[in-house]
């Protein structure tokens, strides 16, 4: 190969470099290792951790522990989805952009909306991009949260709309000035928002309407946000595993006419040179790579494989699969609900819930939190005082529930 | 389409009291390609001449339509976006974009009349 | 009727019936299945009862509904129309599409990874901190920067992290009047895009006829509107640059913008061509974001997840986003907002796309320092490879220059005289089963093709592409050469698509 190129070895390659910018001799890293030595030492890193399989595990706060069934994991390691790259030449990604296509519809379905984008990085980016968007139709700088949002996404707003001089969040309902209302729902304490009477209060002051939704699978049970301008959110509850905090998946979804503002890529379908059906990535005017600094964002991928294993979990479930499954989780949290009220020093906060609720408990709920962990039991988020996030999944055995219960009295007493 | 006035980014003008409607021209249009949107201005959004005003998009470009004047759109085109191939009509037949009603129609005696307009595209 | 014709004719009505042939098979949507009764995962039954919820639970939602089966089914043809790297040759420059080793995903799986919670007390996530510090080791060593923050979602977003640290950085030194960020015509697009949304003003600084930066550009770009570049607030390059070229004055560049007051942020985008071997640090970059589906293997899933950490010099560590991962004696701990007030704050939920983080030590340790470095070399040598045997076909505008780095620039001068262009080119290349290179990209020639081979093509492999795209050469000599090359693909699922009509009316979902 030297020898083609014309040079008698590889560093004659490297001419435009300024020789001050080579490494002496090495980098200071160890030296390459065979496959069963990097697996053992991936293991052990593994190891020191205790993950939900490995004890009673009450934690959601955004991030759910569900069942991923094996054909999921299988579809998502074929080679022709794994290695392939973002669809940008139809003809040979045909099935890619066939399961986008069906993502986009997945998720229109269950938000009640007319369109959805490809998919965003995760909830909380997700959650952003809307009230950009929100910024962008309505030309107004003010974002108002309506209730209770998940902490970490009010801080991912709160860097965005430090880029604007002049934007504010407000706490509340929104008045005229504001661009819309964040809604989560069910919102972070767990509690499921009643969407008529934020779309009144939108009407009245021509804000939009964005309901963040992060467990989707409550979908299958609550209402659809059918009301909303915009509804996003968190979809890795659908056949995406927590990984300590990502890859996950961010969903967007919205009303055909805001098409234009919307963020991230879409898939769109038309017809090939002999008129057969088929799918590409379209309405990219609107994306970076062409409008660049006029761009909707500055996005440029999606979450291809995350939707792909959404898109293979959501088809295995189907119309009854998803909704009892909802239901299951539903019961889970009943059940486990029931069991804390009968522990002293317990309190239920809420009145309705989905699939994660709010305690109140006699002591802080950190340190109990940390003492349960060290019993092998992931209690749930702590938050201020003594309050506790609860979570329940169709993971959750009536075993895991009598544990906690016995052991958190235990620790409250 | 005599009387028409055009300008070195492809815009092309006709002239009507103190309104201008402004299209794009030919050139422009096979340089895009087959138009898929056109972006259109807000009634009453004023404009300074070079500065954009519409957006016309295909697959894989977005230009940008800039005003020959200042002043103030009062018209859009609303057919345009969902038919975007009215583009390619003359100027007075539904090819043009917007409607701008000058401030100060002088701002017009630099531009290029057809023939110019020809010539310059020789040049490029 | 000869026995041939017969043949044909029955193949015209197999195809007519449901399009299936041999190992090729139609695929409908799920909502125009037969809808059946059942899930296709068996659970148990719900209980009844009675509902918590405050609603009536919800109506049909109007989803599909099919077997175990038959949805493996669906998604198994449906895989068989893309293609991949593992199907073959991928030389789309730009995007770094090299092999994605097995055990990455094999140890993302483990369940000590997977079925950890990110917001578990940090004493039962010790393994997975103590491994984003491993990782966060690994890449300062490579670049030479200190402060690294593993949590951006994919090369974009750690683009915004970067110029948003640098915003910070101005930010806590009174140096707001900073509006500008300086970016050469041949960016990638989200560079211009980042820039804009921070809020800053991009002012372009053009590249030379050779396709890299000069001083005396750079210089005008710099002191346009200020006699000492005071409104500048930083450079946004690419290095090595879209055209696959090392920027040989980019020593002087970045010792003027440090002088103006100005932060260099480096696309990270080709730090293939560096790794191991050249570190950024040494030639003046401030903060760069790495890819990590790119240099370092994480798979490119059809269109995400990607990873992209940043990479800053210790004075500007203090503004990185939060969390980074801190040692404290023997612990490893998430450095929030109260740990680090100077913070610019934070840019996504939790930690990060960690098991992309995973996945890309996997890569490095079994790589180490010796065979990051191999990595690097043994890209550039394929490409610069290419480049030779090539460019006596096509039309390399930078070849006479010199070497290329890690990607080989051609454009479709030579066959566009005959009319057969760059895209009519990447068509027969699939066609010939390869995916085409990066095409009409970077913008700053018309018709180019960047041709990205990377480490992890054999000899043969490469050689079998040059003689493809040899041939195709050739082919584009020929008289009727425009007709040829416009109808390429008819061998793939879909010949080309109507793009047209897709944004003209856009079906964006079934109904």
């Amino acid at each position: 190969m030297l020898k083609t190129i014309g040079v008698k070895s590889v560093d004659d390659l490297y001419t435009d470099v300024p020789p001050s910018a080579f490494v002496k001799g090495r980098v200071d890293l160890p030296d390459h290792k065979g496959e069963l030595e990097v697996e053992r030492i991936l293991t052990q890193y593994a190891n020191q951790n205790h993950n939900a399989t490995q004890g009673p595990f009450f934690l959601g706060a955004g991030v759910y522990y569900h069942h991923i069934p094996a054909s999921v994991d299988h579809v998502m390691q074929r080679s022709e989805f794994l290695t392939a790259y973002t669809p940008y030449q139809p003809e040979i990604a045909q099935g890619t952009l066939q399961v986008i296509f069906e993502f986009q519809t997945f998720i229109a379905q269950l938000t009640g909306q007319e369109i959805a984008n490809a998919s965003l990085y995760d909830g909380s980016t997700a959650c952003t991009e809307a009230a950009l968007m929100a910024m962008r139709l309505t030309r107004r700088r003010k974002v108002a949260i309506g209730n209770t949002l998940h902490p970490e996404y009010r801080e991912v707003l709160k860097t965005y709309m430090s880029n604007f001089d002049d934007a504010v969040i407000v706490d509340g309902a929104p008045d005229e000035s504001c661009a819309c209302v964040i809604v989560q729902s069910p919102d972070f304490l767990g509690n499921p928002a009643k969407y008529d009477e934020w779309r009144k209060i939108c009407d009245e002051t021509g804000a939009l309407l964005i309901v963040v939704i992060n467990e989707i699978l409550s979908l299958g049970l609550l209402p659809a946000p059918a009301q909303a301008d915009i509804v996003c959110g968190e979809a890795q509850s659908i056949g995406i595993s927590m990984s300590f905090g990502g890859p996950h998946l961010g969903f967007f979804a919205c009303r055909e006419k805001h098409l234009r503002q919307m963020p991230g890529r879409v898939c769109g379908m038309t017809e090939d040179a002999d008129g057969r059906r088929g799918f590409v990535l379209t309405l990219s005017t609107r994306e970076q790579h062409i409008r660049r600094e006029k761009a909707t964002s500055n996005i440029c991928t999606n979450q291809g494989l995350c939707a792909l294993a959404f898109t293979v979990h959501m088809a295995l479930l189907g119309e009854n699969g998803f909704r009892d499954l909802a239901r299951l989780n539903h019961e889970a949290a009943i059940k486990t609900a029931d069991a804390l009220e009968k522990v002293k020093g317990v309190k239920i906060v809420n009145e309705s819930f989905f699939n994660e609720f709010t305690v109140e408990l006699s002591k802080p709920a950190a340190e109990v939190v940390e003492k349960l962990a060290g019993a092998g039991i992931i209690a749930g988020y702590p938050l201020e005082g003594g309050r506790l996030l609860v979570a329940a999944t169709e993971m959750t055995t009536e075993d895991d529930i009598e544990t906690f219960a016995t052991v958190l009295e235990e620790v409250l007493a | 389409m005599g009387g028409l006035k055009f300008t070195q980014d492809h815009e092309c003008i006709y002239v009507d009291g103190d309104i201008a409607w402004v299209g794009i021209t030919k050139y422009a249009q096979d340089a895009l390609g087959d138009l898929v949107f056109v972006e259109l201005p807000e009634i009453g959004k004023q404009v300074k001449k070079k500065e954009y005003f519409a957006v016309v998009e295909s697959v894989k470009t977005a230009a940008e339509v800039y005003s020959p004047v200042d002043g103030e759109v009062v018209e859009a085109n609303d057919n345009m976006p969902g038919d975007p191939e009215m583009i390619a009509k003359p100027l007075k037949e539904g090819g043009w974009i917007a409607k701008i009603k000058m401030s100060d129609a002088s701002q017009l005696d630099g531009l290029m009349n057809e023939a110019a307009y020809e010539d310059y595209l020789k040049t490029i | 009727m000869t026995a041939e014709k017969k043949i044909e004719q029955t193949m015209e009505e197999t195809k007519m019936a449901d399009g299936n042939r041999g190992l090729h098979y139609e695929e409908n949507l799920l909502w125009e299945k037969e809808r059946s009764d059942h899930s296709g995962v068996d659970m148990p039954a719900p209980e009844g009862l009675a509902l918590r919820t405050g609603f009536a639970p919800r109506g049909d939602m109007g989803l599909p509904q099919v077997s175990e089966p038959q949805a493996l089914r669906h998604f198994v043809r449906m895989s068989t129309w893309n293609y991949s790297i593992d199907h073959g040759f991928f030389p789309l420059g730009s995007c770094t599409m090299k092999h994605n080793p097995r055990l990455n995903e094999k140890v993302a799986r483990l369940p000590g990874f997977a079925a950890l919670h990110p917001l578990q007390p940090e004493s039962t996530t010790q393994g997975a901190l103590a491994l984003m510090y491993e990782l966060q080791n690994w890449l300062s060593e490579m670049t030479g920067l200190p402060g690294i923050c593993l949590s951006p979602a994919a090369g974009a977003h750690g683009e915004l992290a970067g110029i948003m640290t640098i915003q910070r950085a101005h930010e806590m030194k009174g140096q707001k009047q900073r509006r500008v960020i300086l970016t050469p015509d041949s960016a990638h697009g989200t560079n211009p895009a980042t820039a804009a949304m921070c809020g800053y003003e991009v002012r372009n600084i053009s590249t030379r006829e050779n396709g890299m930066l000069s001083l005396a550009a750079f210089k005008e770009a710099l002191y346009l509107t200020d006699p000492d570049g005071a409104d500048v607030a930083g450079m946004m390059v690419t290095n090595p640059n879209t055209c696959g070229l090392f920027e040989k004055e980019i020593l002087p560049i970045a010792a003027e913008l440090r002088k103006a007051g100005g932060y260099f942020y480096c696309d990270g985008a080709n730090f293939n061509a560096l790794v191991g071997k050249i570190r950024p640090a040494d030639f003046g970059v401030d903060v760069m974001h790495i890819n990590l589906h790119k240099t370092f293997s994480t798979p490119h899933g059809g269109g995400g997840p990607g990873s992209g950490p940043i990479c800053v010099t210790e004075e500007l560590a203090k503004y990185l986003p939060v969390p980074t991962v801190v040692k404290n004696g023997e612990n490893y701990h998430l450095e929030t907002e109260a740990d680090r007030p100077e913070t610019m704050g934070r840019l996504k939920g939790y930690q990060g796309q960690f098991g992309m983080h995973v996945r890309a030590l996997t890569y490095m340790l079994s790589h180490g320092g010796d065979g990051l470095k191999q990595v690097s070399e043994d890209a550039v040598l394929a490409a610069n490879y290419i480049l030779r045997a090539l460019e006596g076909d096509f039309h390399a505008p930078f070849a006479a220059q010199g070497p290329c780095m890690h990607e080989a620039l051609f454009t479709d001068k030579k066959q566009k005289e005959n009319g057969v262009s760059t895209l009519d080119m990447a068509k027969a290349l699939v066609e010939h089963g390869f995916h085409p290179m990066t095409v009409y990209f970077p913008l700053v020639l018309p018709g180019t093709m960047l041709v990205e081979p990377t480490e992890t093509e054999s000899k043969a492999a490469i050689d079998h592409f040059i003689d493809v795209m040899k041939d195709i050469a050739a082919q584009a000599r020929l008289e009727n050469a425009e007709e040829t090359f416009h109808a390429f693909p008819h061998s793939t699922p879909r010949r080309r698509l109507d793009e047209v009509k897709a944004a003209r009316n856009p079906v964006l979902r079934w109904k």
